[in-house]
Protein backbone atom coordinates (compact mmCIF):
# COMPACT_ATOMS: atom_id res chain seq x y z
CA UNK A 1 0.00 0.00 0.00
CA UNK A 2 1.15 3.71 -0.76
CA UNK A 3 2.87 5.73 2.15
CA UNK A 4 2.82 9.61 2.01
CA UNK A 5 5.70 11.03 4.50
CA UNK A 6 5.86 14.56 5.21
CA UNK A 7 7.14 16.84 8.56
CA UNK A 8 3.92 18.68 9.33
CA UNK A 9 0.66 16.57 8.71
CA UNK A 10 -2.51 18.76 8.91
CA UNK A 11 -5.52 16.92 9.56
CA UNK A 12 -8.68 19.08 8.32
CA UNK A 13 -8.60 22.14 5.83
CA UNK A 14 -10.44 24.78 7.82
CA UNK A 15 -9.87 28.16 9.03
CA UNK A 16 -8.00 26.21 12.09
CA UNK A 17 -5.63 23.80 9.35
CA UNK A 18 -5.53 26.49 6.80
CA UNK A 19 -3.66 28.98 9.45
CA UNK A 20 -1.63 25.87 10.39
CA UNK A 21 -0.03 25.01 7.38
CA UNK A 22 0.74 28.71 6.07
CA UNK A 23 2.76 29.43 9.15
CA UNK A 24 4.30 25.87 9.51
CA UNK A 25 5.40 26.54 6.18
CA UNK A 26 6.47 30.01 6.41
CA UNK A 27 8.77 28.72 9.46
CA UNK A 28 10.05 26.59 6.24
CA UNK A 29 8.45 22.96 7.47
CA UNK A 30 7.02 20.80 4.88
CA UNK A 31 3.47 20.49 4.97
CA UNK A 32 0.53 18.10 3.79
CA UNK A 33 -2.95 19.36 4.96
CA UNK A 34 -5.59 16.15 4.32
CA UNK A 35 -9.29 17.62 3.90
CA UNK A 36 -12.38 14.87 3.85
CA UNK A 37 -14.62 17.58 1.46
CA UNK A 38 -14.05 18.13 -2.14
CA UNK A 39 -12.46 21.44 -1.97
CA UNK A 40 -11.10 23.20 1.53
CA UNK A 41 -12.00 25.79 3.88
CA UNK A 42 -14.06 24.03 6.48
CA UNK A 43 -16.64 26.21 7.31
CA UNK A 44 -15.65 29.40 5.81
CA UNK A 45 -17.17 28.10 2.42
CA UNK A 46 -20.26 27.98 3.39
CA UNK A 47 -20.79 31.42 5.03
CA UNK A 48 -21.73 34.43 3.37
CA UNK A 49 -22.04 37.32 5.81
CA UNK A 50 -19.71 39.61 6.85
CA UNK A 51 -17.75 37.77 10.20
CA UNK A 52 -17.09 38.88 13.35
CA UNK A 53 -13.94 39.12 15.41
CA UNK A 54 -11.11 41.17 15.09
CA UNK A 55 -9.38 42.89 11.89
CA UNK A 56 -6.29 40.76 12.27
CA UNK A 57 -8.25 38.07 11.46
CA UNK A 58 -10.41 39.58 9.05
CA UNK A 59 -13.59 40.80 10.76
CA UNK A 60 -16.16 42.64 8.30
CA UNK A 61 -14.90 40.04 5.48
CA UNK A 62 -17.43 37.89 3.92
CA UNK A 63 -16.64 33.97 5.55
CA UNK A 64 -15.70 32.51 2.04
CA UNK A 65 -13.78 35.29 0.92
CA UNK A 66 -11.45 34.50 3.74
CA UNK A 67 -11.06 30.94 2.85
CA UNK A 68 -9.76 32.38 -0.70
CA UNK A 69 -7.42 35.16 1.30
CA UNK A 70 -6.09 31.68 3.23
CA UNK A 71 -5.37 29.38 0.38
CA UNK A 72 -3.54 32.42 -1.60
CA UNK A 73 -1.56 33.05 1.62
CA UNK A 74 -0.99 28.95 1.14
CA UNK A 75 -0.01 29.04 -2.55
CA UNK A 76 2.46 31.42 -1.96
CA UNK A 77 4.29 28.14 -0.44
CA UNK A 78 3.25 25.77 -3.11
CA UNK A 79 6.91 24.19 -3.03
CA UNK A 80 6.04 23.04 0.24
CA UNK A 81 2.49 22.88 1.12
CA UNK A 82 0.26 20.17 -0.36
CA UNK A 83 -3.11 19.46 -0.10
CA UNK A 84 -5.02 16.66 -0.43
CA UNK A 85 -8.61 16.71 -0.78
CA UNK A 86 -11.51 14.17 -1.13
CA UNK A 87 -9.22 12.43 1.28
CA UNK A 88 -10.58 11.48 4.90
CA UNK A 89 -7.67 10.39 7.78
CA UNK A 90 -9.82 7.52 8.88
CA UNK A 91 -7.67 6.35 11.97
CA UNK A 92 -4.23 6.25 13.61
CA UNK A 93 -2.22 3.52 14.57
CA UNK A 94 -0.34 4.44 17.67
CA UNK A 95 2.02 0.63 17.24
CA UNK A 96 2.83 1.80 13.91
CA UNK A 97 2.90 5.64 14.30
CA UNK A 98 0.63 5.23 10.95
CA UNK A 99 -2.36 7.00 9.80
CA UNK A 100 -4.64 5.49 7.47
CA UNK A 101 -6.65 7.65 4.83
CA UNK A 102 -9.13 7.10 2.18
CA UNK A 103 -9.12 9.13 -0.88
CA UNK A 104 -12.98 9.05 -2.38
CA UNK A 105 -14.29 5.47 -1.50
CA UNK A 106 -11.83 3.63 -2.89
CA UNK A 107 -8.47 4.43 -2.61
CA UNK A 108 -6.61 3.62 1.07
CA UNK A 109 -2.89 4.57 1.65
CA UNK A 110 -0.96 5.42 4.91
CA UNK A 111 0.69 8.37 6.17
CA UNK A 112 3.64 9.22 8.24
CA UNK A 113 4.32 12.09 9.85
CA UNK A 114 6.54 14.03 12.03
CA UNK A 115 4.21 16.24 13.92
CA UNK A 116 0.52 16.13 13.67
CA UNK A 117 -1.70 19.14 13.80
CA UNK A 118 -5.28 17.74 14.47
CA UNK A 119 -7.56 20.81 12.64
CA UNK A 120 -10.79 18.69 12.42
CA UNK A 121 -13.46 21.08 13.49
CA UNK A 122 -16.77 19.90 14.82
CA UNK A 123 -19.63 17.85 14.14
CA UNK A 124 -23.21 18.71 14.88
CA UNK A 125 -25.81 17.65 17.34
CA UNK A 126 -29.09 15.91 16.65
CA UNK A 127 -32.20 16.06 19.44
CA UNK A 128 -34.20 13.42 19.68
CA UNK A 129 -37.85 13.56 18.19
CA UNK A 130 -39.96 10.81 16.42
CA UNK A 131 -39.34 11.29 12.27
CA UNK A 132 -36.18 12.72 13.25
CA UNK A 133 -34.66 9.96 10.93
CA UNK A 134 -36.67 10.95 8.07
CA UNK A 135 -35.51 12.96 4.73
CA UNK A 136 -35.57 16.41 5.07
CA UNK A 137 -34.36 16.45 8.92
CA UNK A 138 -30.79 18.44 8.01
CA UNK A 139 -28.40 19.67 9.89
CA UNK A 140 -27.32 23.46 9.42
CA UNK A 141 -24.24 22.48 7.89
CA UNK A 142 -25.89 20.13 5.36
CA UNK A 143 -28.72 23.09 4.51
CA UNK A 144 -25.39 25.34 4.10
CA UNK A 145 -23.21 23.03 2.18
CA UNK A 146 -26.37 22.70 -0.49
CA UNK A 147 -27.56 26.36 -0.96
CA UNK A 148 -24.11 28.14 -0.19
CA UNK A 149 -21.69 25.67 -1.77
CA UNK A 150 -23.43 23.70 -4.55
CA UNK A 151 -26.81 26.45 -5.06
CA UNK A 152 -29.43 23.73 -4.70
CA UNK A 153 -32.42 24.79 -3.15
CA UNK A 154 -32.89 22.93 0.25
CA UNK A 155 -36.94 22.86 0.24
CA UNK A 156 -39.64 25.14 0.45
CA UNK A 157 -40.35 26.48 3.71
CA UNK A 158 -37.86 25.62 6.44
CA UNK A 159 -38.54 25.05 10.75
CA UNK A 160 -35.76 26.42 12.11
CA UNK A 161 -34.74 24.33 15.49
CA UNK A 162 -32.27 26.17 17.52
CA UNK A 163 -31.89 30.21 17.95
CA UNK A 164 -28.03 30.31 18.63
CA UNK A 165 -25.51 32.01 16.15
CA UNK A 166 -25.93 29.43 13.41
CA UNK A 167 -29.59 29.19 13.52
CA UNK A 168 -30.12 32.46 13.51
CA UNK A 169 -27.52 33.23 10.41
CA UNK A 170 -28.35 30.13 8.60
CA UNK A 171 -32.52 31.35 8.40
CA UNK A 172 -31.22 34.89 7.19
CA UNK A 173 -29.37 32.40 4.05
CA UNK A 174 -32.35 30.23 3.59
CA UNK A 175 -34.28 33.79 3.27
CA UNK A 176 -31.82 35.22 0.89
CA UNK A 177 -31.71 31.40 -1.25
CA UNK A 178 -35.69 32.34 -1.34
CA UNK A 179 -36.17 29.46 1.10
CA UNK A 180 -39.55 30.38 3.67
CA UNK A 181 -38.86 30.02 6.88
CA UNK A 182 -41.85 29.34 9.20
CA UNK A 183 -40.58 29.98 12.46
CA UNK A 184 -37.12 29.58 14.30
CA UNK A 185 -37.92 27.26 17.75
CA UNK A 186 -35.76 27.69 20.93
CA UNK A 187 -35.76 25.35 24.12
CA UNK A 188 -34.25 28.57 25.93
CA UNK A 189 -35.69 31.10 27.56
CA UNK A 190 -33.79 33.25 25.18
CA UNK A 191 -32.12 34.06 21.96
CA UNK A 192 -28.36 32.51 22.41
CA UNK A 193 -26.83 34.06 19.38
CA UNK A 194 -25.92 37.77 18.98
CA UNK A 195 -28.67 40.65 19.33
CA UNK A 196 -28.49 41.78 15.15
CA UNK A 197 -28.85 38.20 13.47
CA UNK A 198 -32.02 37.76 15.42
CA UNK A 199 -33.09 41.36 14.72
CA UNK A 200 -32.47 40.78 11.41
CA UNK A 201 -34.50 38.12 10.65
CA UNK A 202 -37.18 39.62 13.54
CA UNK A 203 -37.68 42.22 11.16
CA UNK A 204 -38.05 40.11 7.76
CA UNK A 205 -40.82 38.45 10.07
CA UNK A 206 -39.58 35.27 11.37
CA UNK A 207 -41.50 34.12 14.75
CA UNK A 208 -38.60 33.27 16.78
CA UNK A 209 -40.79 31.14 19.77
CA UNK A 210 -38.72 31.02 23.22
CA UNK A 211 -39.21 28.04 25.32
CA UNK A 212 -40.63 26.42 22.27
CA UNK A 213 -39.67 22.79 20.95
CA UNK A 214 -40.28 20.26 17.98
CA UNK A 215 -42.14 17.51 19.21
CA UNK A 216 -42.23 15.14 16.14
CA UNK A 217 -41.69 15.39 12.43
CA UNK A 218 -44.29 14.97 9.97
CA UNK A 219 -44.63 12.84 6.79
CA UNK A 220 -43.93 8.86 5.55
CA UNK A 221 -40.66 9.22 3.33
CA UNK A 222 -40.06 12.75 3.45
CA UNK A 223 -41.09 15.70 5.93
CA UNK A 224 -44.25 16.70 5.14
CA UNK A 225 -44.72 18.98 8.61
CA UNK A 226 -43.69 19.76 12.00
CA UNK A 227 -45.33 19.27 15.77
CA UNK A 228 -44.46 22.12 17.90
CA UNK A 229 -44.97 23.21 21.80
CA UNK A 230 -44.04 25.27 24.37
CA UNK A 231 -41.89 23.99 27.11
CA UNK A 232 -41.94 24.77 31.02
CA UNK A 233 -38.50 25.15 33.13
CA UNK A 234 -38.03 21.98 33.10
CA UNK A 235 -38.03 21.94 29.09
CA UNK A 236 -41.22 19.65 29.62
CA UNK A 237 -43.72 20.24 26.83
CA UNK A 238 -46.67 22.23 28.65
CA UNK A 239 -49.80 23.96 26.44
CA UNK A 240 -51.05 23.71 23.17
CA UNK A 241 -49.69 21.77 20.03
CA UNK A 242 -49.09 23.57 16.36
CA UNK A 243 -48.55 21.95 13.71
CA UNK A 244 -46.09 24.18 11.07
CA UNK A 245 -46.24 22.98 7.58
CA UNK A 246 -42.68 22.73 6.12
CA UNK A 247 -40.71 20.31 4.15
CA UNK A 248 -37.52 21.14 5.80
CA UNK A 249 -36.55 21.04 9.56
CA UNK A 250 -33.26 22.24 9.99
CA UNK A 251 -31.28 21.44 12.92
CA UNK A 252 -28.92 23.95 14.56
CA UNK A 253 -28.56 22.89 18.50
CA UNK A 254 -25.02 22.98 18.69
CA UNK A 255 -21.99 21.42 17.41
CA UNK A 256 -19.39 19.24 19.62
CA UNK A 257 -15.78 19.10 18.59
CA UNK A 258 -14.39 15.86 16.44
CA UNK A 259 -11.54 13.99 18.54
CA UNK A 260 -11.49 11.16 17.38
CA UNK A 261 -7.76 11.06 16.05
CA UNK A 262 -6.74 12.89 19.04
CA UNK A 263 -8.34 10.33 21.51
CA UNK A 264 -6.80 7.40 18.92
CA UNK A 265 -3.20 9.14 19.71
CA UNK A 266 -3.65 8.46 23.33
CA UNK A 267 -4.02 12.74 23.67
CA UNK A 268 -5.31 13.16 27.65
CA UNK A 269 -8.80 14.54 27.24
CA UNK A 270 -11.13 16.29 28.63
CA UNK A 271 -15.11 17.14 28.87
CA UNK A 272 -15.24 20.70 28.75
CA UNK A 273 -18.65 22.08 29.12
CA UNK A 274 -17.68 25.33 28.26
CA UNK A 275 -15.55 24.17 25.53
CA UNK A 276 -18.66 22.01 24.20
CA UNK A 277 -17.56 18.84 24.85
CA UNK A 278 -14.38 16.37 25.37
CA UNK A 279 -11.43 18.36 24.29
CA UNK A 280 -7.57 17.38 24.60
CA UNK A 281 -5.66 19.41 26.92
CA UNK A 282 -2.48 21.54 25.38
CA UNK A 283 -0.35 23.64 26.58
CA UNK A 284 0.28 27.20 25.39
CA UNK A 285 1.63 25.55 22.14
CA UNK A 286 -0.95 24.42 21.34
CA UNK A 287 0.66 20.93 21.76
CA UNK A 288 -0.82 17.53 23.37
CA UNK A 289 0.18 15.52 26.18
CA UNK A 290 1.46 13.56 23.22
CA UNK A 291 4.40 15.51 22.14
CA UNK A 292 3.81 15.19 18.57
CA UNK A 293 0.09 16.12 18.50
CA UNK A 294 -1.29 19.39 18.33
CA UNK A 295 -5.14 20.41 18.77
CA UNK A 296 -6.42 23.37 17.12
CA UNK A 297 -9.94 25.28 16.47
CA UNK A 298 -12.96 23.78 16.97
CA UNK A 299 -11.77 20.39 17.41
CA UNK A 300 -10.45 21.83 20.76
CA UNK A 301 -13.37 23.46 21.63
CA UNK A 302 -15.88 25.05 19.99
CA UNK A 303 -15.08 28.60 19.36
CA UNK A 304 -15.22 30.95 16.13
CA UNK A 305 -13.01 31.01 13.15
CA UNK A 306 -11.04 34.13 14.61
CA UNK A 307 -9.83 32.29 17.20
CA UNK A 308 -9.64 29.22 15.03
CA UNK A 309 -7.31 31.31 12.89
CA UNK A 310 -4.92 32.26 15.66
CA UNK A 311 -4.77 28.79 16.84
CA UNK A 312 -4.26 27.01 13.79
CA UNK A 313 -0.97 29.59 13.91
CA UNK A 314 0.05 28.75 17.50
CA UNK A 315 -0.14 24.96 16.29
CA UNK A 316 2.01 25.35 13.22
CA UNK A 317 4.40 27.63 14.68
CA UNK A 318 5.27 25.41 17.45
CA UNK A 319 5.10 22.55 15.55
CA UNK A 320 7.52 24.07 13.08
CA UNK A 321 10.11 25.07 16.00
CA UNK A 322 10.03 21.50 17.54
CA UNK A 323 10.90 19.99 14.21
CA UNK A 324 14.07 22.79 14.64
CA UNK A 325 13.19 25.36 12.56
CA UNK A 326 14.02 29.06 13.55
CA UNK A 327 10.92 31.21 14.80
CA UNK A 328 10.48 34.59 15.27
CA UNK A 329 11.29 34.91 18.85
CA UNK A 330 7.63 36.60 20.50
CA UNK A 331 5.60 35.72 18.06
CA UNK A 332 3.91 32.97 20.68
CA UNK A 333 2.83 36.04 23.11
CA UNK A 334 1.84 38.05 20.28
CA UNK A 335 -0.30 35.16 19.42
CA UNK A 336 -1.58 35.11 22.43
CA UNK A 337 -2.45 38.43 23.01
CA UNK A 338 -5.08 38.26 19.99
CA UNK A 339 -6.24 35.09 21.35
CA UNK A 340 -6.88 36.99 24.64
CA UNK A 341 -8.36 40.28 22.51
CA UNK A 342 -11.04 37.85 20.84
CA UNK A 343 -12.02 36.35 24.10
CA UNK A 344 -13.63 39.41 25.71
CA UNK A 345 -17.14 39.61 26.14
CA UNK A 346 -19.94 37.01 27.80
CA UNK A 347 -19.00 34.45 24.94
CA UNK A 348 -15.18 35.02 25.74
CA UNK A 349 -15.73 34.73 29.37
CA UNK A 350 -17.40 31.60 29.07
CA UNK A 351 -14.28 30.41 26.78
CA UNK A 352 -11.81 31.21 28.96
CA UNK A 353 -13.19 29.70 32.04
CA UNK A 354 -12.90 26.67 29.60
CA UNK A 355 -9.21 27.11 28.74
CA UNK A 356 -8.24 27.49 31.80
CA UNK A 357 -9.50 23.78 32.78
CA UNK A 358 -7.74 22.59 29.76
CA UNK A 359 -4.69 24.14 29.64
CA UNK A 360 -1.32 22.73 31.13
CA UNK A 361 1.79 24.53 32.41
CA UNK A 362 4.00 21.84 32.92
CA UNK A 363 3.51 18.33 31.40
CA UNK A 364 5.30 16.60 33.90
CA UNK A 365 3.05 16.61 36.70
CA UNK A 366 -0.30 15.64 34.40
CA UNK A 367 1.37 12.78 32.40
CA UNK A 368 2.57 11.14 35.56
CA UNK A 369 -0.79 12.26 37.41
CA UNK B 1 -43.38 8.61 -9.80
CA UNK B 2 -42.62 7.70 -6.41
CA UNK B 3 -39.38 8.16 -5.84
CA UNK B 4 -40.25 11.92 -6.85
CA UNK B 5 -40.60 12.77 -3.57
CA UNK B 6 -40.15 16.33 -2.81
CA UNK B 7 -43.19 18.33 -2.10
CA UNK B 8 -42.49 21.04 -4.42
CA UNK B 9 -40.48 19.35 -6.90
CA UNK B 10 -41.71 20.25 -10.26
CA UNK B 11 -39.53 17.43 -12.11
CA UNK B 12 -38.31 19.32 -14.74
CA UNK B 13 -36.16 22.06 -14.17
CA UNK B 14 -33.78 21.60 -12.01
CA UNK B 15 -33.92 22.78 -8.18
CA UNK B 16 -31.15 25.41 -8.20
CA UNK B 17 -30.64 28.95 -6.64
CA UNK B 18 -31.27 31.44 -9.40
CA UNK B 19 -30.72 34.48 -7.88
CA UNK B 20 -29.06 35.29 -4.91
CA UNK B 21 -27.88 38.42 -3.41
CA UNK B 22 -24.07 37.83 -2.63
CA UNK B 23 -23.74 34.07 -4.28
CA UNK B 24 -22.46 33.51 -7.91
CA UNK B 25 -22.47 30.25 -8.49
CA UNK B 26 -20.40 28.61 -11.12
CA UNK B 27 -21.83 25.19 -11.99
CA UNK B 28 -19.64 22.55 -13.54
CA UNK B 29 -20.33 20.85 -16.87
CA UNK B 30 -23.79 20.12 -17.27
CA UNK B 31 -24.12 15.88 -18.18
CA UNK B 32 -26.66 13.32 -17.52
CA UNK B 33 -26.76 10.64 -14.95
CA UNK B 34 -29.11 7.42 -13.72
CA UNK B 35 -30.64 7.12 -10.64
CA UNK B 36 -32.62 3.95 -10.50
CA UNK B 37 -32.47 3.57 -14.23
CA UNK B 38 -34.45 6.66 -15.07
CA UNK B 39 -31.86 9.43 -16.71
CA UNK B 40 -31.66 12.59 -15.15
CA UNK B 41 -29.03 15.82 -15.48
CA UNK B 42 -26.65 17.18 -13.16
CA UNK B 43 -23.08 18.62 -13.07
CA UNK B 44 -20.18 17.20 -13.31
CA UNK B 45 -17.80 17.03 -9.93
CA UNK B 46 -20.13 18.21 -7.65
CA UNK B 47 -21.80 15.63 -5.15
CA UNK B 48 -23.88 12.34 -6.13
CA UNK B 49 -26.35 13.84 -3.28
CA UNK B 50 -26.78 17.30 -4.37
CA UNK B 51 -27.76 16.36 -8.17
CA UNK B 52 -30.25 14.01 -6.80
CA UNK B 53 -31.77 16.86 -4.33
CA UNK B 54 -31.58 18.91 -7.01
CA UNK B 55 -34.18 16.90 -9.33
CA UNK B 56 -35.98 16.78 -6.66
CA UNK B 57 -34.86 13.26 -5.00
CA UNK B 58 -34.57 12.75 -1.42
CA UNK B 59 -34.47 9.36 -0.38
CA UNK B 60 -31.24 7.71 -0.83
CA UNK B 61 -31.71 4.47 1.07
CA UNK B 62 -33.74 2.09 3.07
CA UNK B 63 -32.30 0.73 6.77
CA UNK B 64 -31.96 -2.92 6.99
CA UNK B 65 -34.48 -3.88 9.59
CA UNK B 66 -36.90 -1.42 10.23
CA UNK B 67 -37.09 -0.08 6.57
CA UNK B 68 -36.83 3.68 7.35
CA UNK B 69 -36.57 5.90 4.66
CA UNK B 70 -32.81 7.54 4.42
CA UNK B 71 -31.65 10.90 3.16
CA UNK B 72 -29.09 13.13 3.39
CA UNK B 73 -27.93 15.04 6.58
CA UNK B 74 -24.39 15.76 7.30
CA UNK B 75 -23.53 16.79 3.94
CA UNK B 76 -19.75 16.49 5.31
CA UNK B 77 -19.16 12.00 4.97
CA UNK B 78 -19.77 11.65 8.64
CA UNK B 79 -23.00 10.19 9.26
CA UNK B 80 -23.78 7.09 6.46
CA UNK B 81 -27.02 8.76 6.28
CA UNK B 82 -26.70 9.22 2.11
CA UNK B 83 -25.32 5.69 1.78
CA UNK B 84 -26.44 4.45 -1.95
CA UNK B 85 -25.12 1.84 -4.63
CA UNK B 86 -23.27 3.59 -7.46
CA UNK B 87 -21.53 1.91 -10.54
CA UNK B 88 -22.55 -1.34 -8.67
CA UNK B 89 -20.75 -0.48 -5.44
CA UNK B 90 -23.04 0.09 -2.12
CA UNK B 91 -22.34 2.50 0.59
CA UNK B 92 -21.12 5.07 -1.39
CA UNK B 93 -20.78 8.46 0.92
CA UNK B 94 -22.84 9.96 -2.25
CA UNK B 95 -22.75 13.69 -0.28
CA UNK B 96 -18.55 13.32 -0.83
CA UNK B 97 -18.68 11.33 -4.08
CA UNK B 98 -18.11 13.32 -6.79
CA UNK B 99 -20.95 12.78 -10.04
CA UNK B 100 -19.51 12.11 -13.26
CA UNK B 101 -21.17 11.45 -16.51
CA UNK B 102 -23.20 8.58 -17.13
CA UNK B 103 -23.12 7.23 -13.15
CA UNK B 104 -25.31 4.63 -12.42
CA UNK B 105 -26.75 5.55 -9.02
CA UNK B 106 -29.26 2.95 -7.43
CA UNK B 107 -31.33 3.36 -3.72
CA UNK B 108 -29.89 1.11 -1.23
CA UNK B 109 -31.89 -1.40 0.23
CA UNK B 110 -30.36 -3.10 3.63
CA UNK B 111 -26.80 -3.16 3.73
CA UNK B 112 -25.74 -3.80 0.49
CA UNK B 113 -24.10 -6.73 -1.34
CA UNK B 114 -20.15 -5.95 -1.85
CA UNK B 115 -19.52 -6.73 -5.66
CA UNK B 116 -18.67 -10.51 -6.75
CA UNK B 117 -19.11 -11.73 -3.46
CA UNK B 118 -22.62 -13.76 -2.34
CA UNK B 119 -23.00 -12.24 1.42
CA UNK B 120 -25.03 -8.91 2.83
CA UNK B 121 -28.14 -7.98 3.36
CA UNK B 122 -29.48 -6.85 0.76
CA UNK B 123 -33.08 -6.42 0.20
CA UNK B 124 -34.70 -8.77 3.36
C1 LIG C 1 -23.55 29.32 10.44
C2 LIG C 1 -22.22 29.63 11.04
C3 LIG C 1 -21.84 30.96 11.16
C4 LIG C 1 -20.59 31.31 11.72
N1 LIG C 1 -20.24 32.62 11.80
C5 LIG C 1 -19.03 32.99 12.30
C6 LIG C 1 -18.61 34.36 12.35
O1 LIG C 1 -19.33 35.27 11.94
N2 LIG C 1 -17.38 34.64 12.87
C7 LIG C 1 -16.55 33.66 13.31
O2 LIG C 1 -15.43 33.97 13.76
N3 LIG C 1 -16.92 32.36 13.27
C8 LIG C 1 -18.13 31.99 12.78
N4 LIG C 1 -18.51 30.65 12.72
C9 LIG C 1 -17.64 29.64 13.30
C10 LIG C 1 -16.54 29.21 12.39
O3 LIG C 1 -17.04 28.89 11.11
C11 LIG C 1 -15.82 28.02 12.99
O4 LIG C 1 -15.51 28.27 14.33
C12 LIG C 1 -14.51 27.75 12.25
O5 LIG C 1 -14.79 27.49 10.89
C13 LIG C 1 -13.75 26.60 12.86
O6 LIG C 1 -12.64 26.30 12.05
P1 LIG C 1 -11.97 24.88 12.08
O7 LIG C 1 -10.89 24.95 11.08
O8 LIG C 1 -11.65 24.54 13.47
O9 LIG C 1 -13.10 23.87 11.63
P2 LIG C 1 -13.83 23.66 10.22
O10 LIG C 1 -13.99 24.93 9.49
O11 LIG C 1 -15.06 22.89 10.53
O12 LIG C 1 -12.83 22.74 9.41
C14 LIG C 1 -12.55 21.42 9.75
C15 LIG C 1 -12.23 20.68 8.48
O13 LIG C 1 -11.71 19.41 8.79
C16 LIG C 1 -12.15 18.47 7.85
N5 LIG C 1 -12.02 17.15 8.46
C17 LIG C 1 -12.62 16.70 9.59
N6 LIG C 1 -12.24 15.45 9.88
C18 LIG C 1 -11.36 15.08 8.91
C19 LIG C 1 -10.59 13.90 8.67
N7 LIG C 1 -10.66 12.84 9.49
N8 LIG C 1 -9.79 13.86 7.58
C20 LIG C 1 -9.72 14.94 6.76
N9 LIG C 1 -10.40 16.07 6.94
C21 LIG C 1 -11.21 16.16 8.00
C22 LIG C 1 -13.56 18.91 7.57
O14 LIG C 1 -14.02 18.44 6.33
C23 LIG C 1 -13.44 20.43 7.62
O15 LIG C 1 -13.23 20.99 6.35
C24 LIG C 1 -19.73 30.28 12.16
C25 LIG C 1 -20.11 28.94 12.03
C26 LIG C 1 -21.33 28.60 11.46
C27 LIG C 1 -21.70 27.14 11.30
S1 LIG D 1 -24.92 12.90 4.53
FE1 LIG D 1 -23.76 12.23 6.21
S2 LIG D 1 -22.34 10.86 5.29
FE2 LIG D 1 -23.35 11.75 3.62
Amino acid sequence: MKKLSTEVLVIGGGAAGLSAAAEAASAGAKVLVVESDLRPGGQLIKQTHKFFGSKDEYAGTRGFKIADILLDEINSFKDSVSILQNTTVSGYYKEDDEFTAMRGEEEYFHIKAKKTIVATGAQERLIPFPNNDIPGVYGAGAVQTLMNVYGVLPGRRVLMVGAGNIGLIVSYQLMQAGVQVAAVVEAAPRVGGYWVHAAKIRRMGVPILLRHSIKRALGEKCITGAVITGLNERFEPVGPEQQINCDLICIAVGLSPTTELLSQAGCKMMYVPQLCGNVAQRDRGMRTSNPDFYTAGDAGGIEEASAAMVEGRIAGLSAAAALGYPTEHGKLDEYWGRLQSLRKGEAGARICQGIDCVLVKDWEGVAHA
Amino acid sequence: MEEKVNPGGTGAALDLIEEHPILEFQHGKKITFFFDGRELEGFEGEPISSALHANGVRVYRETADMHRPRGFFCAIGKCSSCFMVVDGVPNVRTCVTPLTAGMRVETQRGRGVVPGSDEGGASS
